[in-house]
C-alpha cells in the first residue's frame, strides 16, 4: 500500500473552554478517498476544520507528508497540499469566477514546479486547464460574481479554486448539499474524476452513504467528537454502519 | 462681484476640504475594512508626514522639494504604521476596546515625542514659488473667482491617490487577495492567502497614505504635534457616515461633508458650520446608520 500521506495521533480540539475532538486517530494513505461519516454536530466538519488549521490542536500531532504540521498556520497547510472544500462552499461573492479560482493559486507559493507538465490555461493566466475540463460550465460564466451563482455552480468553483492550488490531499465538506438532484451526479462524477485522472487524495464528509460506498476505499464513523468506527467501503455494505448514521 | 463667484468658490472650497478628508480618512477606511482595527494614532500619522516633510525640504530646498518630500512621507508614516502594526495591533487584533485605548496611548506618545523634538510651536513648509500663486477669473459670470494653486494640486493629489488605490486593489495580485481576505478572511487563509501579510501591508498602506496627506496639509498650515488632532475627527466622521471600511462610501461622504460645510459657512459663521455639520451627520447616521454605501461583509470593494 502506498504511503501514508496524512496522519492524526491523539488530536483534540476546543471551541474556547468546550472540547470538541477527542483522541482522534487518523491514516490517509497518499491515492486513497476516505468518507466521514456521521449524524449531524459530531464534529466531522470540525475535524476537517483541524486539519486545515482553522482550529488548533488541544492535543495530539499531525502530520502531512511525513512532516509535523500541527503548529502550522491555515495558510501554510494550504501551500503544502491541503486543498479544502468547505461546507456552504464560501465562494468570494464579490470576485468574479476567475478571480475565485486565481486566490487558489496563492497555495502554490513557495512550491517547485507543482505536477510537472501543468497545462495553463488560455481562460485565466495560471488557472490550469484540467479544471476548465472537468468543469466546462465554470468557463462560460469566467466573468460572473461568485454570488450572483446558483449553488451547484458554486460548488464548482470552490472544487475548482481548491485544485487551482494543485493539492495532494483534497477536503470536501457535503459536496452534494443543497445543489440540485441534476448537477449532483455532474459533481459526483467529477470527483471520481479528480481521483482517477489527478491521482488526489480525498477525505470526504459525505450523508449519503451510496455516494460514499461506491467513491471511498475506507470510513470513518464519527460520534461525539471521536472516531468510532472506521473499516472498508470493500468489505463491508454501507447498510451495516447505517445505524450509527441515521437517525 | 456679485453671488456667483462666491458660491463658486465655495464650492470649490468644498471639493478641497472634501480631497483633504478624503486623503485623512483613506488609512482609516482602509485597516477598518479590512481588519476592523480603529487606529486612534492616525492622526500622528498624518502630523509625522508633515514633519517628514519639513525635514525633507530642509534637505531638498529646491522647487522640487514637495514632490520629494510625499515618497519620504509615504515610506516613512508606512514604516512606522508596519511597528505599529507588528508591535501592537496584531497582539490585540480581538480585542477592539483595547486597541483603541492602546492606539490613543500611542498617539499621545507620538505628539509627545514631536514636542520634545520639534517644540510646540509649528514648523513651516512653504510651498514652492510654482504652487505659490492663484488663478482668478478675470470677466464674465464668475468675475474675481480665485482659485489657490496649492488648493488645485492637494486636489490633484486626491484624485491621484483615489486612483492609484483603486486601480490596485481591482487589477493587482495584491488587490486581489485584499478583496479574498476581506470577504471572506477563513477561506482566504485555506486557499492559501498569508492573510497576516495582507493585514500588515494593507495597514501601511493605510498609514502610508496618511503621511502623504499630511505633505499637503503642511502646504495650508504650520505642522504642530497636534495637527493631527484636527483632521482625525472629520476623517472618522467621513469614516461613519461612508459606510464603514468602504471606499466609495468614503470618497462620497468627504464630498458630502466637505460642500456641506462650505456651503453652509456662505449662511453662518465656522463655528455654526460645524455645529449644523455634526447635527446633519446624526441626523444622516440615524435615518440610514449604514452609511452611505451600506457594507454588508466587509467590504473594501472601491
Amino acid at each position: 500500500m502506498a504511503d501514508t500521506l496524512l496522519k492524526l495521533d491523539g488530536v483534540a480540539t476546543a471551541y474556547g473552554q468546550s472540547q470538541a475532538l477527542w483522541d482522534i486517530d487518523l491514516e490517509v494513505p497518499a491515492g486513497s478517498a476516505v468518507a466521514l461519516i456521521g449524524r449531524n454536530g459530531v464534529g466531522k466538519t470540525t475535524l476537517l476544520k483541524t486539519i486545515i488549521g482553522a482550529q488548533r490542536l488541544s492535543g495530539g500531532r499531525m502530520t502531512f507528508q511525513g512532516r509535523d504540521v500541527s503548529a502550522l498556520g491555515p495558510h501554510q497547510r494550504a501551500r503544502a497540499g491541503i486543498g479544502y472544500v468547505p461546507q456552504g462552499r464560501h465562494i468570494f461573492p464579490h470576485l468574479t469566477v476567475r478571480e475565485n479560482l486565481e486566490t487558489g493559486l496563492s497555495a502554490l507559493a513557495g512550491r517547485a514546479g507543482g505536477a510537472g507538465a501543468m497545462s495553463k490555461s488560455a481562460i485565466g493566466a495560471g488557472i490550469p486547464d484540467h479544471i476548465f475540463d472537468l468543469f466546462p460550465k465554470l468557463a462560460q460564466i469566467i466573468n460572473r460574481k461568485g454570488g450572483v451563482l446558483s449553488g451547484g455552480e458554486q460548488q464548482q468553483l470552490a472544487i475548482g479554486r481548491a485544485l487551482a492550488g494543485q493539492p495532494r490531499l483534497l477536503l470536501l465538506d457535503e459536496p452534494t448539499e443543497g445543489i440540485q438532484p441534476s448537477v449532483v451526479q455532474q459533481i459526483e462524477d467529477a470527483l471520481r474524476r479528480i481521483r482517477a485522472e489527478l491521482g488526489v487524495t480525498v477525505l470526504i464528509v459525505e450523508q449519503y452513504l451510496d455516494f460514499a460506498w461506491s467513491f471511498a476505499d475506507s470510513y470513518r464513523v464519527m460520534q461525539r467528537g471521536r472516531i468510532i468506527r472506521a473499516g472498508s467501503t470493500r468489505e463491508e455494505t454501507a447498510a451495516e454502519v447505517a445505524h450509527l448514521v441515521n437517525i | 462681484m456679485g453671488e456667483w463667484p462666491l458660491i463658486a468658490g465655495q464650492i470649490f472650497n468644498g471639493f478641497s476640504v472634501a480631497s483633504l478628508y478624503v486623503l485623512a480618512a483613506l488609512g482609516l477606511a482602509l485597516s477598518f475594512g479590512l481588519m476592523r482595527v480603529i487606529n486612534m494614532a492616525h492622526g500622528e500619522m498624518l502630523m509625522l508626514g508633515g514633519y517628514l516633510a519639513y525635514l525633507t525640504l530642509q534637505v531638498v530646498p529646491g522647487p522640487l522639494g514637495i514632490l520629494a518630500a510625499m515618497p519620504v512621507a509615504f515610506l516613512g508614516a508606512a514604516a512606522v504604521g508596519a511597528v505599529l502594526e507588528t508591535t501592537l495591533i496584531k497582539r490585540l487584533s480581538a480585542r477592539p476596546l483595547d486597541t483603541l485605548l492602546a492606539t490613543w496611548g500611542v498617539s499621545l506618545i507620538l505628539q509627545q515625542a514631536a514636542r520634545n523634538i520639534f517644540g510646540a510651536i509649528g514648523v513651516d513648509v512653504r510651498a514652492p514659488d510654482w504652487l505659490n500663486h492663484a488663478y482668478t477669473v478675470p470677466s464674465g459670470l464668475l468675475e474675481g473667482l480665485t482659485i489657490p494653486a496649492t488648493r488645485l494640486f492637494i486636489l490633484g493629489v486626491a484624485f491621484a491617490v483615489m486612483g492609484a488605490l483603486s486601480l490596485l486593489l481591482a487589477r493587482t495580485r495584491i488587490g486581489l487577495l485584499v478583496r479574498a481576505v476581506n470577504q471572506d478572511r477563513g477561506m482566504a487563509a485555506a486557499s492559501g492567502i498569508n492573510v497576516r501579510a495582507v493585514d500588515l501591508s494593507v495597514f501601511c498602506l493605510g498609514t502610508g497614505i496618511a503621511g502623504l496627506a499630511g505633505v499637503v496639509l503642511a502646504l495650508l498650515g504650520p505642522v504642530t504635534p497636534n495637527v493631527g488632532q484636527s483632521y482625525v475627527v472629520p476623517a472618522f466622521l467621513v469614516v461613519v457616515l461612508g459606510g464603514l471600511g468602504s471606499l466609495k462610501g468614503t470618497a462620497i461622504a468627504s464630498l458630502i461633508v466637505g460642500l456641506f460645510s462650505a456651503l453652509v459657512q456662505i449662511l453662518v459663521d465656522v463655528s455654526l458650520a460645524q455645529v449644523l455639520l455634526l447635527l446633519f451627520v446624526i441626523g444622516f447616521i440615524q435615518f440610514r446608520p449604514q452609511g452611505v454605501v451600506a457594507v454588508r461583509s466587509r467590504a473594501l470593494d472601491a
